[in-house]
This record gives C-alpha cells, sequence and structure tokens, in this order.
C-alpha cells in the first residue's frame, strides 16, 4: 500500500511539476518536452487507476503522435519567441486571480462531495472482473458506444482532410506530367525543318 | 495512506488550473496557448478515468477515450491554422489575428 502511495506522489508530483513547466518555459521547445514528460506520468497515473489501455493509448496519441506534431511545428516556424515573451508580467496578475479562483473552487468541490444515494443502481456498464482492460473496453465500445465510436471516426478524417487542405500549396514552379499535352502533340509540333545555307549558319533564317 | 478518488481528483484539479493559468499567461504565443488545452483536456481526462474507477463503470474510460479524439483532431487542426497564418504573416502574435475579422 505504501508502495502504491509512493508511486502516485510520484507520478502526480512529476506530471504537475511539469505541466508548470510547460507554461513557464522560456524555450517552446522545452515546454513540448516537458508536455511530453507531464504526458507520461498522467499515462502512469492511469496505469495506478487501473486503465492501462487508456494509459498505452495516451503514450501512443499524445506522446507519439501530438507532441512530434508539436514539436515539428515549433521547431519549423522561425518565429523570434523572445520578442512573444514580453508582456508576461503585464497579463500575471490576472492569470493568478483566475487561476486562484479557479483553484479555490475546484478544491472546494474536491473537498466536499458525496455520491448521491441513486448513483450506484444507475451504472451504465459495470468492469466485469475477470477480463481485461482493453477487452472491458472492447466489449463495450463497439456495442453499445458504436454510433460514439463512428463519430470519433468522422471527427478525425475531417480533421485529417481539414489540415491537408489548409496546408498544401502548389508551386507555381513545379514541373508536373501533364497527360493531355504529351498525347496531342505530333511531329509538326515538335519539329521544324530547316534548310541552312552554307556560309551564313541559322542566324537569319529563324 | 490510501490514495482515494479525491487524490485524484486534486491533480486533475491542479492541472486545470495550470492550463487557464497558461493561457493568461502566455497570451501571445498561439503555441503554448494551444499545449495550455491540451493540458486542460488531460485533466478532464483524469477525472474521467478516476470516476471510472471509483464507480467500477467503464463508461468514464469510454468518454475519455472519445475527448483524447476529440483532443488530438482539435491539435492537428490548430496547428495546420497556424502554419497557414505564419506563412501568411511571418508571425504568430495572436493580437493581430484579429485582423481576420469582418
Amino acid at each position: 500500500m505504501i508502495v502504491a502511495a509512493l508511486f502516485f506522489y510520484l507520478f502526480a508530483g512529476l506530471c504537475v511539476a511539469s505541466a508548470f513547466m510547460v507554461i513557464a518555459a522560456r524555450n517552446p521547445v522545452h515546454s513540448v518536452l516537458y508536455l511530453i514528460l507531464a504526458f507520461v506520468n498522467a499515462a502512469g497515473l492511469f496505469v495506478m487507476m487501473g486503465a492501462e489501455f487508456l494509459a498505452m493509448i495516451l503514450i501512443v496519441v499524445y506522446v507519439g503522435a501530438v507532441a512530434v506534431l508539436f514539436l515539428f511545428v515549433v521547431m519549423m516556424l522561425d518565429v523570434d519567441f523572445s520578442q512573444l515573451k514580453q508582456g508576461v508580467l503585464q497579463y500575471l496578475p490576472i492569470g493568478m486571480l483566475i487561476g486562484g479562483i479557479f483553484l479555490a473552487e475546484l478544491l472546494l468541490v474536491v473537498g466536499s462531495w458525496a455520491i448521491g444515494p441513486g448513483i450506484p443502481q444507475a451504472i451504465v456498464a459495470k468492469i466485469p472482473a475477470k477480463i481485461s482492460n482493453t477487452e472491458a473496453i472492447g466489449l463495450v465500445l463497439y456495442t453499445r458506444y458504436a454510433y460514439f465510436f463512428e463519430a470519433a471516426g468522422i471527427i478525425l478524417l475531417v480533421a485529417m482532410i481539414g489540415a491537408i487542405v489548409l496546408t498544401l500549396r502548389h508551386k507555381e514552379r513545379v514541373r508536373r506530367q501533364h497527360i493531355p499535352t504529351q498525347v496531342t502533340r505530333n511531329p509538326k509540333l515538335a519539329i521544324e525543318i530547316l534548310k541552312v545555307r552554307s556560309g551564313q549558319g541559322l542566324g537569319s533564317n529563324t | 495512506m490510501t490514495i482515494g478518488l479525491g487524490h485524484y481528483l486534486s491533480v486533475a484539479a491542479i492541472l486545470f488550473t495550470l492550463g487557464i493559468f497558461g493561457i493568461f499567461l502566455n497570451r501571445k504565443n498561439v503555441i503554448i496557448i494551444l499545449m495550455s488545452i491540451e493540458l486542460i483536456l488531460l485533466a478532464v481526462n483524469i477525472n474521467l478515468v478516476a470516476f471510472s474507477a471509483h464507480m467500477g463503470d467503464i463508461v468514464g474510460q469510454i468518454f475519455a477515450l472519445l475527448v483524447l479524439t476529440v483532443a488530438a483532431a482539435e491539435a492537428a487542426i490548430g496547428l495546420a491554422i497556424l502554419v497557414v497564418y505564419f506563412r501568411n504573416r511571418g508571425s504568430i502574435a495572436v493580437e493581430d489575428i484579429n485582423l481576420m475579422k469582418g
């Protein structure tokens, strides 16, 4: 039990600390790396809660895809980040105020809540005892929540098409193969026969 | 010294607050704002999974999965818009984005 508590505080502490560094780091590349650390520790928390599948999905999707996407964009955009950083102190008081209010409200809620009497009877899909977490998710996701699953797929498709349409650009100087022009080309268009007089060259004929 | 639901909810609350705070702190840098939104969604996910584990109901994890999907799509579209904006203007300063209003 004490080991579980130790691991919880390790993961939670690292997660919160790296989340703080995400918003406080000077260099956005460091921010992305701290974001990766925060997600890995959150995955550790998920494992401790018994949601192994989601933990692995978090690693694959966030660390493997989203964070690397952020990293590429940060490195590709040649932005003067020191200029973007100025004016931080101007927004610090209002940020502290609103963040403090939020934290106080959330901690008040966390400190004094109770599960309603009707809730345990209203459980939709109880976690089965003997099968793995992945299997339990699959049993529910593909049956009861099949429409939600399809909607998630459509959202991803729209996001993919949208990102491609937004960032694709046709360059003028790239030479592409144009099949109709090739097919309609005939000897009249392609070659020209000239009589070359001796001693004068092509200069006067063309 | 048992770790209960309250501990996880506290972690999620702190992460959520850090995300909000990050949006205010880095008003000019869109990339950090997008990362703060990811932090907020992570806090939501921790809440969903914590309640799922506490109540013994798998539905919370299903919804966390859907939130993950939407977060990934949002990051992709947001960064694509950012790249196009940078290509057009040569900077990613947030104050200039309201030029797009009609």
